[in-house]
């Protein structure tokens, strides 16, 4: 097998705080492992506070207190260490160069007070090597192919768009054509017609430059277009993972079953089964299983033990006592649903 | 830019308002209280010995006439503004025959000099130590800072004056403690004389900005605090932007903006600060003649400095709006 | 309460240094109840003595006990101050609330008298006033005419909370309920702007004494009530500090110095304890 673009090994990251004498800790991410390989947009799905940010946070190497890592390991294809293992200047030299990240869509990720033209030069020049009319025929040349005028230069934040701003920001942040690209939830907050645009220039991007991309985001229909592969988070665990369209034909944990099966499809007139109960509190998790509160399929071993992520024979994997131990009982398949459905939504 | 000219707009009628309240208390002051200028002025006059009551009424109608306190209290009123508009407060009695534009025409530069250094001082370096302060927050120096900074924001400035008055008038007699300039040197662009006028300056200047500086460090340090959990602040150090760059142009340029409101706002309160430095210290400024003008029993002359005072600051607050939309080009948003 | 209080004691530096300078002074202020002397009497000790165990600050040229001196003077000076503070509180709260709650017009014509109080130079007016007053100006007249001039800064602070509470449901459910305006910011909005309204009062109380020390040092108060600042006027009028009794200076100086920090940073933990934002900083930290 190919070498992975990124690997990440039983990475556990916590927020650790304390407050008039009170230690408190919150595991928003707890023993995760997985791979993204060469090329491929891998997409991460979970509810809100399921650890899906905290993850690419640390993935991204920002983390700042109270978050901390206490554990596992971080490997890009394009560094011969641990991403923890670097000093900050040689962190700051790989940014941008070989790992950049498309910031959420609804954040205000450009300095109110300077052009967008100073903010190319700040976050890009120093990593280019160029000269400076050089360097702007670059940024000219990108603009254009992201559809954007060059004339935007000039403008300040305040004067463009929401939809134009997530643009400026995703030409911001592919303009040196990084081998890895992190998107957190680039579309969410755009509106439809805005999100499906920025959506089709991501990938574009992408295609065009090579990269490999993790790309987070709660929404299952935007994951139906772009990942090629799903990993499902539930309360600071990975606890799914395979091609997506497998994910959607076939969900195997009980709860990306219910991701699944909730989502809308034309035609479909049953009503939807709201899961009970409400995500676990991370400062004191359920014992065994996280899901097994509100798991129909819960027995005594899966409140007592924690199950592995396991390797199917398909390939696939996933965390569940239930279907790791019998792979043949697969209740709720959605016959009727392909990948088609969800390419024009 | 129409945008712009609308805020020009918006801030002159702030700019008009504030002079129009600000002299009508004035007028209102001088107007609903128990004493009359005129018989205070004429019983000083006459404290000494007989005097003729026919004299003494002649006195009293010149006084009334110079006082503007002829005729009903709305022809009163009319002539209030019009002697402002043209700064005439008439002669000063205290030291007759100057007239009281002229007593103040003298004092204001005193004024406006030692306002605007300690200002200028205070601000700029409060704000930026201010700003270090609260972008590293571990170091320890700026940690003593920013106590001695709090402990100097709540005191008043003729407390902090006298305490700078005796540890260096006092305890260590290294600097002039008193006058705007030496009494012997022939003003003029000399070494010695602006010399003179700056080592006079400094305890003054000392003593004002230490009574600012502290609220500009703290202030800057929590605007500052807020502004590094920015997203755009974040995503610029995601970016591995040059942690130099995020400092200045991302995190204290952000926070600029609002102190320079920060700084129109408390502009009335500093000049109260430098007028009461000026009496401890003796400056020669609008306090000290103020002061003076209240002890001598000069209607004309405490008068004319309430009215200048509140021109003065409003005029001063207007620039600093003027120079408002060079720190923040999102201008029309307030 | 009390374990809030213990709690923000222990973990909180400001609270517990400014709790224990306000403590001081405070207990300076109930000792002058048990003063051996009539503050107003002059020459009923020998003067000019320094400091010692028979006068613990020493003794002024007026023949008066520094110390008993100091404990009256700060009670009157602390009473001026927090009488300025609560007479401001109502004109700051009714400004802020109104001016939030109604909006529209009526908020922009406040506020901009609200900034226009704020830019106007106190002294000179008030300068202006005491000229005007002379002999009548008491205590009572130089407290109502500072507080009907510095509420401003609050009345700002007021309004921009009552604006955020404008649109929270729990108003809206008691505009349908029937409550009129006046019933509304009494019993419902109130409650949420007292905890900052308390902050801010600490803060005028500070800048009410220190006007009225530099009204006073510079004689422009009734100079025969004992304030600081009028012991400082007396002090200078005997030019204390060339005669070499700098006691009877230091004293009230460091004395108000000590409330001033001390409720200052009672006034700033306060803001902290009350303000979510700058807990979670704190919690970053």
């Amino acid at each position: 097998m190919e070498e992975a673009a990124l690997s990440v090994q039983n990475l556990r990251a916590y927020y650790v705080t304390g407050h008039f004498g009170m230690q408190r800790e919150v595991r928003a991410v707890d023993d995760v492992s997985l791979s993204v390989r060469k090329n491929e947009i891998y997409g991460i799905a979970g509810e809100s506070s399921c650890g899906k940010s905290t993850f690419i946070k640390t993935v991204a190497a920002a983390i700042r207190p109270p978050l901390r890592v206490l554990g596992g390991s971080i490997k890009y294809s394009f560094l011969d260490r641990d991403l923890y293992d670097l000093d900050e200047r040689k962190l700051a030299d790989i940014r941008w160069n070989h790992l950049s990240f498309i910031p959420q869509g609804s954040m205000n990720v450009l300095n109110p007070v300077r052009r967008i033209r100073e903010s190319f030069q700040d976050f890009a020049f120093p990593h280019m090597g160029l000269g400076r009319s050089e360097f702007f025929d670059v940024v000219n040349r990108h603009l254009e192919r992201l559809q954007l005028s060059p004339s935007i230069l000039s403008a300040f934040p305040h004067e463009l768009s929401g939809g134009m701003r997530q643009r400026v920001a995703i030409a911001l942040a592919t303009v040196c054509r990084p081998e890895f690209i992190i998107a957190d939830e680039p579309t969410t907050a755009l509106d439809v017609v805005v999100q499906k645009d920025v959506l089709a220039l991501i990938l574009e991007t992408q295609r065009e430059i090579g990269s490999s991309m993790i790309f987070v985001t709660h929404d299952l229909t935007v994951h139906a277009n772009i990942s090629n592969r799903l990993g499902i988070m539930y309360a600071g665990r990975l606890i799914e993972e395979g091609p997506t369209r497998e994910i959607f034909h076939d969900p195997l944990h009980p709860y990306s079953r219910h991701l699944v099966a909730s989502l809308p499809r034309i035609g479909d007139l049953t009503p939807k089964i709201a899961l009970t109960g409400a995500p676990p509190n991370l400062a004191q998790p359920p014992s065994g299983c996280r899901f097994h509160p509100r798991c129909p399929l819960a027995t005594d071993l899966c409140r007592q033990a924690s199950p592995e992520l396991t390797t199917l024979s398909s390939g696939r994997r996933v965390a569940c006592y239930a279907v790791a131990s019998a792979p043949a009982t697969r209740p709720m398949t959605n016959d009727r649903m392909t990948n088609d459905k969800f390419k024009s939504f | 830019m129409r945008s712009y000219l609308w805020y020009l707009a918006r801030r002159f009628g702030q700019f008009v308002l504030v002079v129009f309240v600000g002299i009508n208390i004035v007028f209102f002051v001088t107007h609903a209280t128990p004493i009359d200028p005129v018989e205070q002025a004429i019983s000083s006059a006459t404290q000494f010995g007989q005097s003729d009551p026919r004299a003494v009424e002649i006195m009293r109608k010149a006084l009334r006439e110079l006082y503007g306190l002829d005729g009903s209290i709305w022809q009163q009123y009319l002539t209030f503004w019009r002697r402002l508009a043209t700064g005439d407060f008439g002669p000063s009695l205290s030291a007759f025959p100057t007239s009281v534009s002229t007593l103040i025409g003298q004092a204001l530069p005193w004024t406006a000099g030692l306002l605007s250094t300690s200002t200028l001082v205070a601000w700029c370096v409060g704000n930026f130590m201010g700003g270090l302060a609260g972008y590293y927050r571990k170091n320890r120096l700026l940690k003593g800072l920013g106590i001695v900074a709090t402990g100097l924001q709540p005191i008043p400035s003729y407390i902090m004056s006298l305490v700078v008055l005796i540890l260096f008038g006092y305890l260590w007699p290294i600097l002039p403690i008193s006058g705007g300039v030496e009494m012997n040197i022939h003003p003029g662009f000399t070494f010695s004389f602006l010399g003179s006028v700056a080592a006079h300056s400094l305890l003054p200047v000392l003593s004002l900005a230490l009574i600012t500086i502290g609220a500009w460090f703290v202030g800057m340090r929590s605007l500052v605090s807020n502004i590094v959990a920015e997203d755009y602040v974040v995503y610029a150090e995601l970016a591995g932007v040059d942690r130099h760059k995020i400092l200045t142009s991302y995190v204290m340029r952000n926070a600029l903006a609002p102190q320079l409101t920060g700084l129109a706002l408390s502009l009335g309160g500093i000049f109260n600060g430098a007028i009461i430095t000026e009496v401890v210290f003796g400056y020669p400024g609008l306090g000290t003649l103020l002061v003076r003008g209240v002890n001598s029993g000069d209607y004309s002359l405490v008068l004319g400095i309430a009215s200048i005072s509140i021109i003065a600051v409003a005029t001063a607050v207007f620039a600093i709006d003027l120079l408002y939309p060079l720190l923040d080009p999102r201008v029309k948003v307030r | 309460m009390l374990k809030v209080l213990r709690d923000l004691f222990r973990h909180n530096r400001e609270f517990a240094a400014g709790s224990i300078l306000v403590l001081i002074v405070l207990g300076i202020v109930v000792a002058s109840f048990f003063s051996p002397y009539p503050p107003l009497d002059s020459y009923v000790v020998p003067p000019d003595i320094p400091p010692s165990w028979d006068h613990l600050l020493g003794t002024n040229s007026r023949g008066q006990d520094v110390f008993w001196q100091v404990a009256v003077a700060m009670r009157n000076s602390l009473l001026f101050g927090i009488s300025v503070a609560l007479i401001s509180r109502v004109i700051a709260l009714v400004i802020g609330l109104v001016s939030g709650y109604v909006g529209g017009m009526v908020d922009r014509v406040l506020m901009s008298i609200n900034d226009t109080f704020v830019v106007i130079p106190l002294f000179p007016i008030l300068t202006l006033f005491y000229f005007m007053m002379h002999d009548h100006m008491s205590w009572v007249v130089l407290a109502v005419a500072m507080a009907s001039l510095g509420w401003p800064y609050d009345a700002r602070l007021i309004r921009s909370i009552a604006l955020s509470l404008r649109n929270r449901e729990f108003t809206t459910q008691s505009i349908f309920s029937g409550m009129s305006t006046r019933q509304i910011l009494m019993e419902e909005h109130l409650p949420y702007v007292l905890p900052i309204v308390f902050s801010t009062t600490l803060n005028n109380i500070n800048w009410s004494i220190g006007l009225e020390v530099t009204l006073s040092v510079i004689g422009l108060t009734n100079i025969e009530t004992p304030t600081i600042g009028t012991m400082i006027y007396w002090a200078n009028q005997h030019t204390a500090m060339v005669a070499g009794i700098w006691w009877w200076v230091l004293a009230p100086v460091a004395t108000v110095i000590m409330m001033f920090i001390g409720l200052f940073l009672l006034s700033v933990s306060m803001n902290e304890f009350i303000d979510p934002r700058t807990r979670l900083a704190r919690m970053g930290a």
